[in-house]
Order: C-alpha cells, then structure tokens, then sequence
C-alpha cells in the first residue's frame, strides 16, 4: 500500500512537472531555446493566485483563472521584450537573456513580495480521501493535479492536431522560413507557444503549491530545472515527450526519495537522465537529427 | 617593432597579459594609497577565482563550442579536496601558507580533472543542448554527492562517511567536511597575490593550448567536426580534452575561492553558480579570453557598487544582463552602429587600419 | 625532411610505377602493390531504400577516377561510405589493401583517404595556414604538456607547421593568403583551401566532391591543370565527382557512371561516351539540353 501511495505522488509530481515540461518544449520546439525563465513564471503564477486570494479574498477559482491571465500576458511580454530582437542571434546570447530574465522574476518578487515563506496552505486546502478502510490515503490534491496534466495533454494534443494555430505551430517547429513563405504568421506564432506555455505554468505552479505549500521567490528555479530535464528525458520539442519525461521523473523522485535516500534524490533524477540520454542520445520519444554531409 | 606588426595571435596574447598584471599593479598601487575600500578587497580573491572560472569554462564554452552548464561542480570538486588536503598538511606541521595553498591546488585541480575526465567520457558521446542538460546533472550530481560526504582527520589518517559526522570514528580528530554544513574552520591562506599567480597561470595554459597543435585540432573541431574527421582528428578526444583541461583549471580556482571564506557549503556550487560563470563567458565573448577576464572582473565588482542600493541591486544586474544581450540586436542600435562606423571610414586609412585588432572582440559591450 | 616533394620521391622509389596516365578503372596493373582503392559489392540502405547497391571498383594508384551521373544518383552517398561517413549495409572497401571495417571517419583518413565536400566545410574562423595545419595534424605530433609548458619540441613542431603549411599553400599560390581567415575567403579559393587541406594529411587517395562547382571557365581550365599537377607531384589516386563533362572527359582515366545507386557503366571517356545506357540515363538528357 505505501507503494502505491508513493506511485500516486510519484505521478501527481510527474504531472506537475509534465505541464511545466510542456512549456519547455514547446518553445524549444519552435523558437530553438532553453527557456531558463519558464520555471520562474511558476512562481510567479503561484503568487498571484495567493495574493487574488488572501488579500483581495478572491475565490480559488477566481485566483486560479487570474493567474493563468497573468502568467499569459507575462509569457507574451516576455517575449516581444527580450527574446523577440535576438531571433536571429546566437542561441547563447538568448539563453543568457532567458538567465536574466529569471533573474529579474526573482528579485522582482523578492521585492514585491518579501524573502520570508508565503503559507499556501492557508488559502487553499483540499482534504485527503482515506480508501480501503484508511489503508490508503490519498490527498485530492493527487488526484486533481494527475486530471488536470490529463486534460491538458488531451487538450493539447488536439490544439496541435487538429486546429489551424496547431497547425501553424507545428510547421514553425519544422522548418520556420519554410512557414513564413508558406504564409504563417511565424511572429504571433511563437508568442502564442509563449503564451501557452506560459499559461499551462501558472497552473502548475498553483497545483505544485498545493502539494507542497511553502512559496518564496525562488521556488520556481529547482521545479524548473527538472522540468527542463524531464523535456530533455523525454525528447526534447515532443508533446508526448514532455508528459512521459515528467511523469517518470516524478515517480522516480519520489521513489528514490522513499527508498534510497531524501538527500539523493535528486542525484538518483539526474543520474536517471544520463542513463537514458547515453542509450538514447536524442530523449525516449526524440527524433535523431543526422548532418547532411 | 611595433605592436601592429605582430601577428593578431601574438597582439591579442600580449595584450591579455598585460590586462592581468595591468590590474594587479593598479590594485596594488590604490591599495597602498588607500583607496580601495573594505568590501571591495574583500572581493579581490573572489574576483581572481571568478576570472579563473571565466577563462577555463571559456576553453570549452567558446574554444571548444560545447555548453557546459556544471562548471561550478568541478570548482567545488577543487574547494573541497583543497580544504581535505590543507585539512591534513596541517595536520602533518606544514606552516608555510604558500606550501599549503601549493599543494592544495594542485591536488584540487588535479581531483577536478579526474572528476572532469570521468564525467566527460559520457558527456562527449551527446551533442549540443543534450550535452548542456547533462553536465547539468552531473553538476547537481556532483553538489548532491558533497551534501552528504563527511570527511575527518585524525593521528590515524583521513576518515570518509556518507551518513553522519559520528560514523567518522575519531576520537580527537579535526571534521574537514561536514555534510550539507560544508567545509568549516578552513584556513583563510588566499591572498590577492596568489589568485593573480593563478590568473596568470590559468590563461597562460589556455592560451597556449589555444595556439597549439592541441588546440587547432580542439578549435577545428568546433568550426567543423565532419570535416575534423575528414582530417583524421578524433573529435572525441579532442572535446574531452578541453573539457578535462578545464575541469582542472576550476578546481584550482575553487581552492582559491575556498581558502577566502572560513566556511563553504556545498549548495553554494550550485546550478546557479554554474550560469553566472557562464554568464561570464558570453558577455566576455566566445573563446575571447581578455573578454573573459574584464567581463568576470567588471561583473563581480558589479553588485558591490550597487550595495548602496542594496534591494534592487540584483534586479538591476538582471536588467544590465537583458539590455546588453537585447540592445546590440535592436534595429535603433544597429541603425545608429552603422552610422557611427561610415562616419570613421570616411575619416581615411586610419580606421580600417585598426580594424584587424579588434577580432574577436565584438562581444565587448 | 620538409620538402612535400619527399612523399612522392619515396613512394617513387618503393613503387614500380605504371607510367601515367594509366589507362582505365581496370584491375590494377601495378602487380607488385594493392591498389588505392577496392570496393567490392559495397552498398548501403536507408529506410529500405537501396541508396547505393553493389559498387565495385577498383582504383589504381595514380589514377584519375571520375566518378559520374545525374542528381541523386548517389555520388556524394558513395563518397560518404569511403570516408565512413555511413557505415555501409554491405560490402567491402579495401584501401591501400586494408580491409576499412568497423574504422571511424578519422581512421579512414590515416589510412590515407581524404576528401573535400560538395558544400564547402572549412575551419572557417581559423586561418588558412591554421586550416592546413589541421591537415598536418598527424603528420607531425607535439603532447598536449609540450604545447602547455611551451618547450623546446613545441616552438620545433610550429616552425614545421608554419613552413609545411605555406609549402603546401603555393600549390594553389595561397601562400599570400596565409593569415586570413578562412571564412572570409572568396568561393574559388575556398574550394582550393579544402583540396590543400586534404593534401595536407598526405593521402593515397583524395576525393574530390564537385571540386569545379561554381568556378569560371578559367579557374575550371586551372583547377585541371592543378588536379593532374597533384597527381603527378605526389603520386596519389584521385576519384572526383564533377558535373562538368569538359574537365571529367579531359583528365580522367577511368569514368564510373552511376545512377539510381548502381554503376551502369565503366570504362575510358571514349567508351563512356559511346555507351548507350550512359547516353540514355544522362548524356543524353545533357545532348538534348545543350542542343
């Protein structure tokens, strides 16, 4: 039983970390970039959510769909400020303005909000459900954030099918000039992928502080990187990738958490990810890239 | 002979030099008359260590065209072997600091190369932004692995635990390292002189490898790999090796930067270490080494000028970061870059002449 | 020691040399010695698709080889299996009489195959006497602790470098161009930088990927001459795929056609020109155009 409670919350992390995973690949996917910020937007998402809550005593809800406006018109802010001048540049050069464009998030919210811990707890709780006479015990929290990575994969996975601004995002993602000449907006193509991705991060960042409630200005960067891992794990520019990558590295994580060591976690994900890159150089669900010579 | 009858090679090596012990002297000078104020001599070790870091990551990051994202992991390899090995020249009655420092940065660099070499068979086997993720990991590895090493000395020898200090099994030993609270009671032997010793040491290793066989073939590698190998040049051997040489370098540096503090901690060497190095690097210019050196020195110095405004110091750095990334690469900028460079051709010879000099140097902002 | 000329007057000495030029892509008349080059059944697949499909040819030691047909054809494929560029699926090729099996890119070159590329690959923010330098790269060897520390042997292996590098260079009177870099260069002298390149690594057989693609008639009528000067200075096997009929028929001895992945003929230019199948897949589209 307390096997399949940790599967569990294995796979609400995993969740969490597919739907910011998700975000990193698909900017990656079309813009090319590490967007080093994305973690960043999560904390940002959350303490909006907690702010609408606590002090303008928004309903959650209410909380919850502010913050993904934000974190949407951030993302589109972003981009048309920092990254939009250097789409031609070398891709360091945008990385590094990514590194201060987080820079700039924490210390924006280190000053606007305060270095001391913020309680989610106190505005948000959902109960735990006891199944199996209390043998089991499972917080809804659990159970709403796996939904919730379901409905967005789903979602997603149709947006990109099946919808014309799908469509246009995956022909930017192919071959950007070819879909400029093809008569693609490439331009409000990617803030779009910006604005998705950012919006899907306020929502993980809200689901994350549910599950472990302490907010400060740089709880976005660790969750962050191990999004970004799991994007990599999982292929880095694919969609199913980016689920599959997170919800392993989150079962893994708490797996590795419970039975090895809490203080190795994290090395027994990132030494997960080695192994996996070595066999597989491009992700699990990554498409090799051969030089034409 | 004029300086501008030297090949480009030789005026750009001439001229890194003669930035390092340009600044030294200067420092030297200020320091003697007093103007150089309490905080920010405290940051001259720091500074060396910074440049250190930017040049070596330099090697693989611009020479080698390889993104490494754990360059922190190989400087805290160095701080803590170098804190074990002072730990225990002392212990055996070495008193001579300089002997000290010696011994502890060579052992630390040659530790970090073995880590760098070890770590890097695997990493070479990816390419680009895989590779980047990895050295990622094995730089959050590396910093998971420190949290939970405890390492004492006593009249028996070193003792290693991977639990607790008390599974060390000493009974009147010195704890070197303990776990996630680090490395405590080091002896504070950096000096100013030292860290310019190590500067100096480190760009003459990069630079001469730079301009060597080696180094062509690393270089080569970087510009081409497929033609690399047309030219019977075994690219794995080269990437790897500029990746070990520089893992070296910042253990080194990671004994300079470890011996100025009385304590370090392992969550200091973190991912966010590794960036600001990087960071270093690209504003620095790739595989610039004197762009390396000012941007380190120029970026270190940085948030010490901006303590008077203590809260928004970072943010600030955040914003100088983004402008200067952003702004060369605006339309008014180049609009405006473009006028003031007819504006000099039109003034004759003299410009374009000069023009050759600044190769490389265009990341210099 | 230095002389470029001292590779080609010891290979003089060792070989019993047909005189050139020798006459076609025929056994290797040369008994005493294995040729440059033998494939045998060579072939390789991508995605079920047999890109190229039971290649053999044999290459003689100071042969001029063309190797031609349409686009697509698989010219450049074939070129990337003798340089292992890809592995081949099938097959064999033997260089200097050295099975090359399971031998990575640069193995190949030290066994003496260097090519140049269709789209030009240069070091290109080297200069080009470090580009050449880069060919020398096994030719002369200095450890990494030599170059650091700056000993004696070090300042020793860049004098040869320097001097080798600017020898090599005047073959394509380059030697002027020696401290630019080599991105900067013009087109033309791009395409001869990587030929010397390849010299550099002191090949038995160079592979020369559309060496005249997009040069004038002039510089087309140079390269020809410099091509046969090559040959004939160091004594080597060159295999050149090439689109222009003038420079393929004028020096070389044996002409491979290729299409669809398969040699459809082999022979001299008189009797490659003459063949029908060759007329059919390709000159004869080339009569009808030209007409």
């Amino acid at each position: 039983m307390e096997a399949l409670t940790n599967l569990i919350n294995g796979m609400s992390l995993g969740s969490v970390y597919a739907i910011i995973a998700l975000g990193y690949t698909m900017v990656y996917g079309i813009a090319k970039m590490l967007n080093f910020a994305h973690g960043d937007v999560i904390m940002v998402g959350a303490y909006i959510c907690f702010c609408s809550v606590s002090y303008l005593g928004l309903p959650a809800l209410a909380g919850v769909a502010l913050s993904v406006v934000g974190c949407t018109l951030l993302g589109i802010i972003v981009e048309r400020l920092a990254y939009k001048p250097l789409r031609n540049a070398p891709s360091l050069n945008v990385l590094i303005t990514a590194i201060g464009v987080s820079y700039f998030l924490q210390n924006a919210a280190l000053i606007i909000m305060g270095s001391d811990p913020k309680s989610f707890s106190s505005i948000i709780s959902l109960p735990a459900l006891n199944l199996f006479d209390g043998k089991l015990t499972i917080s809804a929290t659990a159970v709403l954030t796996i939904f919730a990575c379901v409905v967005i994969m789903v979602a997603l996975t149709m947006f990109t099918g099946k919808t014309k601004m799908g469509k246009a995002m995956r022909a930017c993602s192919e071959d950007r000039d070819a879909a400029q000449l093809m008569g693609i907006n490439v331009n409000s193509t990617i803030s779009m992928v910006f604005a998705i991705g950012s919006g899907l991060a306020a929502i993980a960042g809200v689901l994350m502080c549910l599950a472990y409630p302490t907010l400060m200005p740089t709880t976005g960067s660790m969750p962050g990187i191990k999004a970004f891992t799991a994007a990599v794990l999982g292929g880095i520019g694919s969609i199913p990738g980016a689920a599959l990558g997170g919800v392993l590295l989150g079962i893994i994580e708490i797996f590795a958490r419970a039975y090895i060591s809490t203080q190795l976690a994290d090395a027994v994900v990132f030494g997960v990810l080695i192994v996996i890159l070595l066999i597989r150089p491009a992700g699990l669900l990554g498409k090799p890239v051969n030089e034409k010579v | 002979m004029g300086i501008k009858l030297l090949k480009p090679q030789t005026r750009s090596t001439i001229i890194t030099y003669a930035i390092v012990i340009g600044a030294f002297l200067a420092v030297t000078v200020l320091d003697g008359v007093g103007l150089i104020s309490n905080s920010l001599s405290g940051q001259l070790v720091p500074i060396c260590a910074y440049v250190s870091l930017a040049v070596s990551l330099n090697l693989v990051v611009g020479v080698s065209g390889e993104l490494s994202l754990g360059h922190a992991g190989f400087m805290s390899v160095g701080a803590f072997t170098g804190v074990v090995v002072a730990g225990c020249l002392a212990r055996m009655g070495v008193e001579n600091e300089l002997l000290l420092f010696a011994g502890s940065a060579i052992v630390g660099a040659g530790a970090a190369g073995i880590i760098g070499f070890l770590v890097g068979i695997p990493v070479m086997r990816l390419r680009g932004d895989y590779l980047a993720i990895v050295t990622l990991a094995f730089g959050e590895i590396i910093k998971n692995l420190l949290n939970i090493l405890y390492v004492g000395v006593d009249d028996a020898g070193l003792h290693f635990s991977m639990t607790d200090s008390a599974s060390l099994g000493m009974t009147k030993g010195t704890i070197l390292i303990n776990g996630p609270k680090g490395a405590v009671g080091i002896d504070k032997i950096s000096t100013f002189v030292l860290g310019i010793l190590l500067v100096l040491i480190t760009v003459a290793v990069v630079l001469n490898l730079m301009h060597s066989r080696d180094g062509r073939a690393i270089m080569a590698v970087r510009d081409n790999r497929i033609a690399a190998e047309s030219v019977g040049i075994n690219t794995t051997k080269y990437r790897l090796m500029a990746f070990t040489v520089a893992s070296a370098l910042a253990g080194a540096a990671g004994v300079l930067y470890a011996m100025n503090y009385s304590t370090i901690v392992p969550s200091q060497f973190d991912f966010n270490q590794s960036i600001l190095i990087l960071v270093y690097v690209v504003l620095g210019g790739m595989g610039n080494i004197s762009g390396s050196i000012i941007s380190a020195a120029f970026l270190t110095v940085l948030p010490e000028v901006l303590r008077p405004i203590n809260n928004y110091r970072m943010l600030l750095y955040a914003i100088v970061l983004i402008l200067v990334m952003v702004v060369p690469h605006t339309k008014i900028y180049q609009r405006i870059a473009e006028a003031v460079r007819s504006r000099f051709s039109k003034d004759g010879g003299a410009a374009s002449q000069s023009a050759p000099a600044e190769t490389g140097g265009e990341a210099h902002e | 020691m230095s002389k470029f000329t001292d590779f080609a007057a010891r290979r003089r000495e060792s070989t019993k040399m047909v005189p050139v030029p020798s006459v076609s892509i025929m056994p290797e008349r040369d008994l005493g010695k294995a040729p440059a080059l033998e494939c045998l059944h060579l072939g390789i697949d991508f995605g079920g698709l047999k890109a190229v499909d039971d290649f053999n040819i044999t290459v003689g030691r100071t042969e001029i080889c063309g190797l031609i047909g349409p686009n697509g054809a698989g010219k450049t494929t074939v070129f990337n299996l003798l340089t292992k560029v890809y592995q081949p699926t099938r097959g064999t090729i033997m260089v200097d009489g050295h099975d090359t099996a399971g031998l990575d890119p640069a193995r190949v070159n030290r066994l003496g195959v260097a090519r140049t590329f269709q789209n030009i690959r240069l070091f290109n923010t080297l200069t080009v006497e470090e580009n050449v330098a880069v060919g020398l790269h096994n030719q002369h060897h200095c450890g990494m602790a030599t170059s650091i520390l700056r000993l004696p042997h070090h300042w020793k292996s860049e004098t040869y470098y320097h001097e080798r590098a600017l020898e090599l260079l005047d073959i394509f009177d380059m030697s002027g161009l020696a401290d630019h870099e080599a991105g900067s260069l013009p087109y033309g002298a791009q395409r001869r930088l990587e030929i010397v390149r390849a010299l550099a690594t002191n090949p038995k057989l160079l592979l020369l990927d559309e060496p005249a693609a997009g040069m004038n008639p002039s510089e087309t009528a140079e390269l020809m001459e410099n091509i046969v000067k090559i040959r004939d200075q160091f004594q080597i096997a060159i295999m050149l795929i090439e689109h222009d009929m003038n420079l393929v028929m004028n020096i070389c001895e044996g002409i491979c056609v290729l299409n669809f992945g398969k040699i459809i003929a082999k022979g001299t230019p008189e009797e490659i020109q003459q063949n029908d199948a060759v007329i059919e897949a390709y000159l004869g589209k080339q009569k009808e155009a030209d007409a």
